[in-house]
């Protein structure tokens, strides 16, 4: 072991560790504040509230984002909720309660005083976005509304018709509007980070590329802060916005930072199938309508071809209440979505190539009528029908998995600082609070918790124990990154051979998705072992990207994306293949009980897994961060 | 499956912002009605790069309809002909075999083309920094519960806060006026209670700055609401106009205290 994992996690009771924490930390004077210059990259949930909060405690914030608005960050198309211990129904929810779900729904393997913090953020984020006008729904008597989730028997999420992610948002983009028109925060759209510096192992910087003069830039700073979200677009097909990626955090991990349980992704359950080769990305349809729609296959392998309707009652394996009485049709996504290929691998998928299941509105219609429908999804129902041309009113939904979050990312510790010194990382892009699988309607508490309440507070405390020298954009180690990133975009631009970098993007996912989706197994790991190295010496030979670099060039953005994603998907197959056990999102065929489901083994794999980078063409080492449960009795996950 | 369509695209290309532009005629041949249009400019993409060609530069990406980075003028429409519907959801099953289609950008001079389909829209972003929020920092809020707030009011609030930033209004006014944009924000920030103590100067600021980034005035010809693909109101232009004639005629010396602030 060579990084030094310490999770800082403060002492005394779960319940006080956060206040304590607070206290002991140090605070930096408000008039230093704006002397102090931090870098956040992103403009999410997790980047802008992180950027304005910062700003308004004074600090002097450059925000970084490739979209042309940060309005525009992935986070806009979150659609179900987001969670909070409010207890305002009234029916046994509390800080404990939505922290137990969190450990048990990631099945143990998160760390406890993350999660509990998180779990007593949620209330105030809340009030926080209420504040800023959210419009979330509300009751008649002009009191906020919720709705269950997967994973909880509580019904704990607040919501915004099916557009929550975008009116969080906006609520972060409109705080974030504010302070830059206020001086504090300067926006940097269309400017994608392409080098972290480092100084002396301490992180002073990045380098970006404006996207449409093409010029590279260096920015110096006295911390860094990355909240670029995740690496769901591994698998090319995705729920994920076309531009997500891994650059930012997979070139930090180049430059010393861990990269904690890659191999734990999520595949969401609900998504609308496949119509072709030409998919360019999976539409997400929200786990809310699990609340409401019954999924289901024929029973029989001869009905698949049928028109739903001939089906009879009988004929139709509701198979996640059949097979988890007590949640039922909200079991958590791992649950549910294996449950799927499970039904389709037994030959009993529908639609195109049977890669289908249906979620049926029939019986929420009969019961509550269509208007009470409409009301709940109309805007996911209208989505439905103009992406397949079927009304889910008549015909019930064709659903099938799909890549859709990472729990893995940057390794952190309590403070979400990384094992680099001033590089901290929020929101998706860190590994901290969901373990081995997320929650519904938790990524976007994590990421507004992260950017509005923790970092705030941490950032404060890094920079007023450290004494940061002055660095310029002159030294010699921001000269070398700039070197280095010209030198990879000339290489990208001068091989002129004859695939585009998106073929490539596609084969990679089509390896990702069949060796180490949402089954893996040895055998089929250690192929994708080869055949990703081999892919990526075929892209640095044989990819094409037109034009030049000092232009708007979406070819050279998408080649520079598509070779990083080819060195991290053998990171996550590696981690696939040495986390010998199945849990959560990860599930490892030989790691099964007789009836099918996931076998952790505590004994050997109770930690996270942070992987170290060890230089161009060596294994990767891997560093070991061993979690206590002091407050969670380590259980078999039940939703039966 | 039906079989594929074989399209005539003419498509506006210009390599940056002071060049010269000019359409360009392309064979879309075979395309799956099943695919978006913006996956069918990804297979005519794939093809030009595959044949050493240029690709056509256009923005996009959540693909969902969300996030309101694409957009572009297709035959004359903004989104195009799908009511309701941005250009990542239009499907190509909307087209017949044979069809023309002209694919341009927005046109307007509050937004100057980047390269081809690509125009920077980032005066609407300074709208919003001319007063489009709620001031409330971190950390100062009451409980969520603390205010009701009758459930019309959040819906309609929710109804103009809808609006996906895409620039179609903009696009498809005759006046290039940015007024259904502008007056969503107004609109969705004034219906709510937290809204009101900024409510009368956040009307004249943000109108002001829509003003000074050279978009048109607004004359209500109503293409905004038909052109917006979240189905914002021109009601609320009128909600605009209401707020910052009273602003105007009550307007009060801000004082400069000092300490404040
Ligand atoms: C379709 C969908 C629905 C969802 N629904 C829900 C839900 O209902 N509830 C829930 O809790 N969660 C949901 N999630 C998950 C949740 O939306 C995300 O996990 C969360 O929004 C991530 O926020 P973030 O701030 O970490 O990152 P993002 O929102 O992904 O933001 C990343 C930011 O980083 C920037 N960036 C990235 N790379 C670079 C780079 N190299 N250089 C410069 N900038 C860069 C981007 O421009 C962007 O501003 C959903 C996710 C999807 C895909
Ligand atoms: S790509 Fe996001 S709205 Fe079309």
């Amino acid at each position: 072991m060579t990084v030094k994992l310490d999770s800082k996690i403060p002492g005394g009771p779960l319940a006080e560790k956060w206040d304590a924490h607070r206290f002991e930390m140090k605070l930096v004077n408000p008039a230093n504040k704006r002397k102090y210059h931090v870098i956040v990259v992103g403009s999410g949930l997790a980047g802008a509230a992180a950027a304005a909060s910062m700003s308004e405690l004074g600090y002097n914030v450059s925000c970084f984002a490739y979209q042309d608005s940060p309005r525009r960050a992935h986070s806009i198309a979150a659609q179900g909720g987001i969670n909070a211990a409010k207890n305002y129904r009234n029916d046994g929810d509390s800080i404990r309660r939505l922290f137990y779900d969190t450990i048990k729904g990631g099945d143990f393997r998160a760390r406890e005083a993350n999660v509990y913090r998180l779990a007593q953020i949620s209330v105030d984020i809340i009030d926080q976005c209420v504040a800023q006008g959210v419009p979330f729904a509300r009751e008649y008597g002009g009191l906020l509304a919720n709705r269950s989730f997967g994973g909880a028997q509580v019904s704990r999420t607040f919501y915004a018709r099916g557009q929550t992610g975008q009116q969080l948002l906006l609520g972060a983009y409109q705080a974030l509007e504010k302070e830059i028109a206020h001086g504090s925060v300067t926006m940097y759209s269309r400017h994608e980070m392409l080098d972290l510096v480092t100084i002396d192992g301490v992180a002073r910087g990045i380098i970006t590329r404006d996207m449409v003069s093409g010029k590279i830039e260096a920015h110096v700073a006295d911390a860094v802060v990355l909240g670029t979200g995740g690496y769901g677009n591994v698998f090319y097909l995705s729920t994920n916005a076309k531009g997500c990626n891994v650059t930012a955090t997979w070139r930090a991990h180049k430059k010393g930072a861990a990269f904690a349980n890659p191999c734990y992704t999520q595949i969401h359950p609900t998504c609308i199938p496949q119509s072709g080769d030409h998919q360019s990305k999976l539409t997400l349809m929200s786990e809310s309508l699990r609340n409401d729609g019954r999924v289901w296959v024929p029973k029989r392998r001869e009905d698949c071809g049928k028109h739903p309707s001939e089906i009879a009652e009988d004929d139709r394996d509701y198979y996640l209440e059949r097979k988890y009485p007590s949640f039922g049709n909200l079991s958590p996504r791992d649950i549910a979505s294996r449950a799927a290929k499970e039904a389709c691998d037994d030959g009993r998928g529908v639609g195109p190539g049977g890669r289908g299941v249906y979620l049926d509105f029939a019986d929420a219609i009969k019961r509550l009528g269509k208007a009470a429908i409409e009301e709940r999804y109309g805007n996911l129902f209208e989505m439905y029908e103009r992406i397949t041309a079927e009304d889910p009113y008549t015909v019930p939904m064709r659903i099938y998995p799909a890549s859709h979050y990472s729990m893995g990312g940057l390794w952190v510790d309590y403070n979400l600082m990384s094992n680099v010194q001033g590089l901290h990382v929020i929101g998706e892009a860190n590994f901290s609070d969901h373990g081995a699988n997320r929650l519904g309607a938790s990524a976007l508490m994590q990421g507004l918790g992260d950017g509005y309440y923790v970092i705030p507070n941490t950032i404060g405390h890094y920079l007023a124990s450290n004494k940061l020298g002055k660095v310029t954009a002159d030294h010699p180690e921001f000269r070398a990154a700039i070197e280095q990133v010209e030198g990879r975009q000339r290489r990208l631009l001068g091989i002129k051979g004859k695939r585009t970098p998106d073929s490539f993007h596609k084969e990679l996912g089509k390896i990702m998705w069949e060796k180490c989706g949402m089954a893996r197994n040895a055998k089929g790991l250690n192929e994708a072992l080869q055949e990703i190295p081999a892919l990526r010496e075929e892209f640095w030979q044989n990819v094409t990207v037109p034009g030049s670099g000092e232009e708007l060039n979406q070819s050279l953005e998408k080649a520079g994306r598509v070779a990083d994603f080819l060195e991290f998907g053998e990171l996550l197959v590696t981690d696939a293949l040495h986390r010998e056990e199945s849990c959560g999102g990860h599930f490892r065929e030989e790691h099964q009980t007789e009836d099918g489901e996931a076998k952790r083994n505590d004994e050997q794999f109770a930690y996270v897994a942070a992987w170290e980078y060890a230089g161009e063409g060596k294994s990767p080492i891997l560093n070991k961060e061993p979690l206590v449960f002091e407050n969670v009795h380590l259980a078999t996950r039940s939703y039966k | 499956m039906s079989a594929g369509l074989n399209l005539t695209l003419h498509v506006w290309r210009q390599a940056g912002p002071n060049a010269a532009g000019r359409m360009v005629d392309y064979k879309a041949t075979d395309i799956s009605p099943e695919m978006s249009f913006l996956e069918m400019l990804d297979v005519v993409n794939e093809r030009l790069i595959e044949s050493g060609g240029d690709p056509i530069a256009f923005d996009h990406d959540c693909r969902e309809g969300i996030c309101g980075m694409c957009g572009v003028m297709i035959n004359g429409a903004a989104h195009g002909p799908m009511k309701l519907t941005t250009a990542c959801q239009l499907h190509m099953r909307t087209f017949k075999d044979g069809d023309e289609i002209t694919i341009e950008p927005w046109r307007a001079a509050g937004f100057p083309v980047v390269r081809d389909l690509v125009v920077d829209r980032s005066a609407l972003d300074r709208i919003i920094q001319a007063g489009g929020y709620i001031s409330a920092p971190t950390g100062s809020a009451q409980d969520a519960n603390a205010l009701p707030i009758p459930k019309q009011d959040a819906d309609e609030a929710m109804d103009a806060a809808a609006c996906i930033g895409c620039g179609a209004c903009v696009a498809a006014c005759p006046n290039s006026s940015a007024s259904l944009f502008t007056s969503a924000k107004i609109t969705h920030l004034g219906k709510l209670p937290q809204g009101q103590p900024e409510r009368y100067r956040r009307a004249l600021s943000m109108v002001a700055q829509m003003d000074l980034e050279g978009f048109g005035g607004c004359t209500l010809f109503g293409e905004c609401q038909e052109a917006c693909p979240k189905g914002i109101s021109i009601d609320s232009i009128t909600q605009m106009n209401r707020d910052y004639l009273w602003a105007s005629l009550t307007k009060r010396e801000e004082k400069k205290v000092a300490g404040a602030g």
